[in-house]
């Protein structure tokens, strides 16, 4: 299993960067932090499974609650990583590309 | 698959490198850069200025839903068609030092081209903090939907 991978796929993802966000001030449980988004429980409780399995969230038990909280070491080599700068370049080069392309088109039915 | 877009940040250099291969004629990558509307149209941003010469200079600001979210702006030191493009780059409101951009622009086929984009930095701390941005943008998202649930709550 490529660790490494799954930490950009988990950091890709708006809703999950969020719930770092959330987090990262404070130890939550699942319900607090479902509370701050629109979306269904089920799929808060998705996305807190994989940011769990790729170890940027730890969980504790706290009497019948489970908490997460945030695993810092986990963070920090997600912080050092490239790949959200360049998938900002690589969304705006793909866009410059279609864009361009549809230029080639335009051209060809105006001549 | 192999990606298109690559990223070379190598360990303690204060630079980055960026390499794209394009599905378009070279002439259409620069016209990409050269036409303020065009270049508006992909960056998505809104272009205030773009004097495509020696000692010209550009600036452009980005908004969301009617705020100014972002401005840059630099001077261009060489010009040249089809070719090179080398500029500062510099962040207003940011911390951030200015940058120096080398833009290379590359024929590889009739139909395809080859931009590389080597941007120089003050030092190899502000480097890596750049880097970083773009994962900070998706944290500065999450504390406006943290506002708007304070707001609310009012």
């Amino acid at each position: 299993m490529n660790l490494r991978r799954d930490v950009f796929q988990a950091i890709a993802d708006p809703t999950r960067r969020t719930i770092l966000l959330l987090v990262a001030s404070q130890s939550m449980t699942a319900g607090a932090i479902a509370a701050n988004f629109d979306t269904a429980r089920p799929t808060v409780s998705k996305h807190l499974q994989i940011l769990t399995k790729c170890e940027l969230l730890k969980q504790e038990q706290n009497g019948r609650e489970i908490y997460y909280h945030i695993n810092a070491k986990k963070m920090k080599e997600v912080a050092d990583f490239i790949e959200p700068f360049r998938k900002m370049w690589d969304d705006r080069f793909n866009k410059l590309e279609a864009i361009m392309k549809s230029k080639i088109h335009g051209q060809k039915n105006n001549g | 698959m192999e990606q298109k877009t690559k990223v070379n940040a190598e360990d303690g250099k204060q630079e980055i490198v960026i390499t794209r291969e394009f599905d378009l004629p070279l002439e259409l990558l620069f016209k990409a850069y050269e036409e303020p509307e065009l270049f508006e149209q992909w960056m998505e941003t809104k272009v205030l200025k773009m004097e495509n010469k020696k000692h010209g200079s550009y600036a452009f600001e980005t908004s969301r839903n009617g705020n100014v979210v972002f401005r840059a702006n630099g001077t261009i030191h060489e010009f040249v068609p089809n070719q090179k493009i080398t500029r500062t780059f510099e962040m207003e409101n940011t911390p951030f030092p200015i940058q120096l951009e080398f833009l290379e622009f590359e024929k590889l086929t009739d139909k395809t081209s080859k931009l590389t984009m080597q941007i120089v930095f003050k030092s190899v701390a502000f480097r890596n903090q750049l880097l970083q941005m773009p994962f900070a943008q998706g944290i500065n998202m999450a504390h406006n939907r943290l506002q708007e649930i304070i707001s609310k709550l009012k």
